[in-house]
């Protein structure tokens, strides 16, 4: 098929265009989804048409490759006329009967924000009706209405109205040893793993949020789960506020990270990015100032063997052109590599706007993989690789390119969910698969 | 919904020829087909929406164009496997992604030029226009739009009114049915020269294709010389599902929710119908006797069914030759089957004929004719046929080993893998085909795979440990 020059998008708002081309977008209700997974004993419910939490379902089982416990309220047509909170306070009765959650994480969705509904309200009137009943299992809402932003939105909101809605106010001292990690929804849990490590390598004990490392690592259980098998605890994310420090780890968690802050006096740092060298330098200075001790020789010797694998992968990745699209602080972190590495960025698309791509230099395009594709066509100067999510394959296919799979959904993949990118040690692999790839698909030169 | 969706539905739930509603009372009837299983915090399953993408999506040359917000489609899109022997298009994700003021205002503008633009950049035969939940909450009317679209820009569009909370899947596999009904079936002729309508031509309704597992049918079809004009819809083009009334005889497979697209083909055009499979045996020779009678009585080669029982008996003898390496090593194996519908008795058939104990079967979904079917083959054990089985069930009977292997969707496919059990796809998200006799040596093959692969003993063997990580006295001596 021959395609047309289509306009180019605004790279102010991604609703000058009417039409969307293989969406790189998810919805927002996905994302928070995702983040409430993170929690012990916890199970997401969205608010909405039965469709909705079913495809959720489908998308996140077939990423993770592991069971998800996810329900719906299973609006009708005529509940939505005559107002959802019935629905809402059966749900999370049959919930609480059935599977006995520590948490119950409910999500709007487009049509029950359309419609007017008021979560908070109704969530807040359920909770001291049915006190009782409910003893032990917390409700968090969040409002996620499927038209206003995306994947990352629907994260950031999420852990924001995990600290909102349960941290407490800290009267009593800071335990210097302890830290909170906001971690945003470009981490993996292999990403969680290798931050603990870290943290632990200072003497720092690190509590994350959401830690879908402890949740979603795909492990074989004992017993079967009827929720959340591991992730972060409740009463942690109470006492987050006596933390001698909580470290946003992208710039989406910044929300989140400066409402602790205020509530508690908990001091925030913010660290966009991860990945690469100066970034992980970062990180690891900012463990170190924060323990007061000084930098361990394994961390030491990690980097030193990351500056030599960039001198040995230069000669790969230098001068080649690259088309990346992602969820803006994963689109950072990715631009930001492989720019270190020498090569070009022939593209650089996000989903929805976000606060990280003030991190990146390049030039942004609001958009989805159709405009990919019609960038890479346009562009000057050659293309050799493209960087996403699964989806990704369908440019990847029309254009002859290799695909390197980064962040959410990696549905033709196994084992996403371990894939390191953060400190050197999760650098120099990324680095090192990079530069593999090239070699094997050296392009035109 | 508008007045005349809501007949449109009450219609289709009170199908004359569909079992499911037949069995019903009236009370229930009214009630309509989403009712049953539909309790807040404890239902699953897909909604009308997801229906229609699934019944019309595999028209592989069109395009598909959601008009909503980007939940419907940007969490949903390129997760079937219904496969295409050319055109790609199907596959594209299409969305107008509407925005906060586009529910303020209306989406109808933001829908038009989405469709402008798409039919000038893809040219499509045609499109199917899905409306979702919040279009139709806000009233926007994709009919009209629709309408004036298809007139001014000069390519079918064609509304597809299953937003998805109106209802199940199954609403929206029906709704779709209609569509083709209203839209597309009979409005146009055969090209005389390129396609000319021929005595054996047949559709296969409710086919999608899954896998690509017409490859596996469509040969059978050529020995005999009968003639696929299209399926509803695996692989289908555009333009040759337009002229599916010229088929003499349907079928219509694994799905009850489209016996009102065969019963409407038969009332208009005469084309008579019936149900078969092509899963197992037993079912393609069944499918293939029929085709080869109905045809013959409408004036094709009155040689067709004796060349029919003569390819059936051929196919039958190679394939049970081809089956015996497998069998030799999954007989007596026994099998936890967790689908619904027609797949409730009609996969059981196919894992009998391969030796399999099939210790339990799902009839969810299933009707009264399925169950009987099934309770047939389970020698009238009524313990053997199941609801819906708890997910702790299912763990339990897989862990202590009650059944060897479950055969069910992706949806509970790690119940088996958590309790270190073997698990086969049998649903439309499977990358295999298990349709026609070569479908059936793949079964075979892949359920030896399943069964017999190392990695299960490797799994399910226990730590030189105890539950503290204490060694256990026998381990960790020195060799």
């Amino acid at each position: 098929m021959t395609a047309l020059p289509r306009k180019s998008p605004s790279a102010k708002g991604s609703h000058a265009k009417a039409l969307s081309e293989n969406p790189l977008k998810m919805s927002p209700a996905l994302g928070a989804s995702l983040a409430i997974l993170g929690l012990e004993g916890s199970v997401p419910l969205l608010h909405g048409a039965q469709g909705c939490t079913a495809f959720g379902l489908v998308i996140m089982v077939r990423h993770f490759k592991e069971p998800i416990p996810i329900q719906t309220t299973a609006m009708s047509e005529l509940t939505t006329i005559l107002g959802g909170a019935d629905n809402l306070e059966q749900a999370v009765l049959t919930l609480k009967s059935k599977l006995g959650p520590k948490v119950i994480g409910v999500c709007s969705t487009g049509l029950t924000a359309t419609r007017g509904e008021d979560l908070a309200a109704d969530l807040k009137r359920i909770a001291a009706e049915q006190a009782e009943t409910l003893d032990g299992t917390r409700l968090i809402g969040i409002d996620t209405p499927d038209y206003a932003g995306g994947l990352e939105d629907g994260w950031s909101r999420a852990v924001t109205a995990m600290i909102d809605q349960v941290a407490r106010p800290n009267p009593g001292p800071r335990d210097p040893k302890r830290i909170a990690l906001l971690a945003g929804c470009h981490l993996s849990a292999g990403d969680i793993d290798e931050l603990r490590d870290l943290a632990e390598a200072f003497g720092l004990e690190a509590t994350v949020v959401p830690d879908l490392a402890d949740s979603l690592d795909g492990h074989l259980p004992p017993a079967w789960p009827k929720t959340t098998p591991g992730g972060t605890r409740l009463q942690d994310i109470e006492t987050l506020g006596a933390a001698g420090a909580v470290l946003a780890l992208g710039r989406h968690m910044e929300p989140a990270a400066r409402l602790l802050e205020d509530r508690t006096g908990c001091p925030a740092l913010v660290l966009p990015n991860l990945t690469g060298l100066t970034e992980s330098d970062r990180l690891v200075a900012t463990l170190a100032r924060l323990s007061g001790r000084p930098v361990p020789a394994r961390l030491r010797r990690q980097r030193d063997r990351l500056r030599d694998t960039l001198l040995d992968a230069h000669f790969h990745t230098g001068d080649k052109g690259i088309a990346v699209a992602a969820e803006p602080d994963l689109l950072a972190a990715l631009v930001g590599l492989v720019e270190s590495l020498g090569a070009r960025i022939t593209a650089a698309v996000a989903p929805q706007s976000g606060p990280a791509l003030e991190e990146i230099k390049a030039p942004v395009t609001i958009g989805d993989l159709g405009d990919l594709e019609d960038m890479v066509r346009a562009a000057p100067e050659p293309c050799h690789l493209i960087i996403s999510h699964s989806h990704g394959r369908h440019p990847a296919q029309a254009l002859g390119l290799p695909l390197l799979r980064a962040g959410f959904p990696q549905f033709d993949r196994i084992g996403a969910q371990h894939q390191v990118s953060v400190g050197y040690r999760g650098t120099q692999a990324r680095v090192v698969e990079l530069a593999n790839l090239f070699i094997d698909h050296p392009g035109d030169h | 919904m508008s007045g005349a969706l809501k007949r449109r539905v009450t219609q289709l739930q009170n199908e004359p020829t569909c079992p499911t509603s037949l069995a019903k009372s009236d009370a229930d009837k009214r009630k309509g087909c989403a009712v049953r299983g539909l309790t807040p915090g404890a239902a699953a399953g897909g909604c009308a929406f997801d229906g229609a993408m699934i019944t019309l999506q595999p028209v592989v040359d069109a395009l598909h164009l959601i008009h909503g917000p980007i939940a419907c489609l940007g969490n949903s899109w390129d997760n079937r496997h219904s496969g295409t022997t050319g055109p790609t298009l199907y596959r594209r994700g299409f969305t107008t992604d509407m925005s906060e003021l586009d529910v303020i205002h209306g989406g109808e503008k933001r829908l038009w030029k989405a469709l402008k633009q798409a039919i000038a950049r893809h040219q499509p035969p045609a499109v199917f226009v899905y409306q979702t939940c919040v279009p139709g909450l806000i009233g926007d009317d994709i009919v009209a739009v629709c309408k004036e679209a298809t007139e001014r820009l000069g390519t079918p569009c064609i509304p597809v009114e299953a937003p998805g909370f109106i209802g199940s899947k199954n609403l929206g596999n029906k709704l779709a049915g209609q569509v083709l009904l209203d839209h597309v079936i009979g409005t146009r002729e055969p090209d005389p020269e390129l396609d000319p309508a021929g005595p054996t031509d047949v559709n296969l309704i409710a086919e999608y294709n899954v896998a690509g597992e017409l490859a596996h049918v469509t040969p059978l079809f050529d020995a005999l010389g009968i003639k696929l004009r299209t399926a509803l819809t695996g692989d289908a083009r555009f333009h040759r599902l337009q002229t599916a009334h010229h088929a003499k005889v349907n079928m219509v497979l694994c799905s009850h929710a489209l016996f009102h697209v065969a019963r409407h083909m038969e009332q208009r055009w005469g084309i008579p119908w019936f149900e078969g499979s092509f899963y197992g045996m037993a079912a393609i020779g069944h499918s293939l006797r029929h085709f080869a009678r109905l045809l013959a009585e409408q004036g094709a080669d009155p040689t067709l069914p004796a060349r029919a029982e003569a390819l059936i008996a051929e196919r039958e003898a190679a394939t049970k030759a081809a089956l015996a390496p497998y069998m030799a090593r999954i007989r007596g194996k026994k099998a936890l089957l967790y689908t619904g519908g027609h797949k409730s008795w009609s996969v059981v058939s196919a894992l009998q004929e391969l030796g399999l104990e099939v210790i339990r079967t799902s009839v969810r979904k299933a009707t009264e004719t399925d169950k009987g079917r099934a309770l047939e083959l389970l020698d009238d054990d009524e313990d053997r046929l199941a609801g819906a089985i708890p997910n702790p069930e299912l763990y339990r009977i897989l862990k202590e080993g009650e059944a060897d292997i479950m055969l069910s969707g992706g949806r509970s496919q790690f119940v088996a893998l958590k309790a270190a059990a073997p698990w086969l796809d049998i649903n439309q998200e499977r990358h295999h085909t298990y349709a026609g006799y070569d479908g059936l040596i793949t079964l075979a093959r892949e359920l030896d795979k399943a069964l017999n692969s190392p990695v299960f003993p490797a799994a399910r063997a226990a730590a030189p440990w105890d539950d503290d990580g204490n060694l256990l006295p026998e381990m960790g001596e020195p060799a």
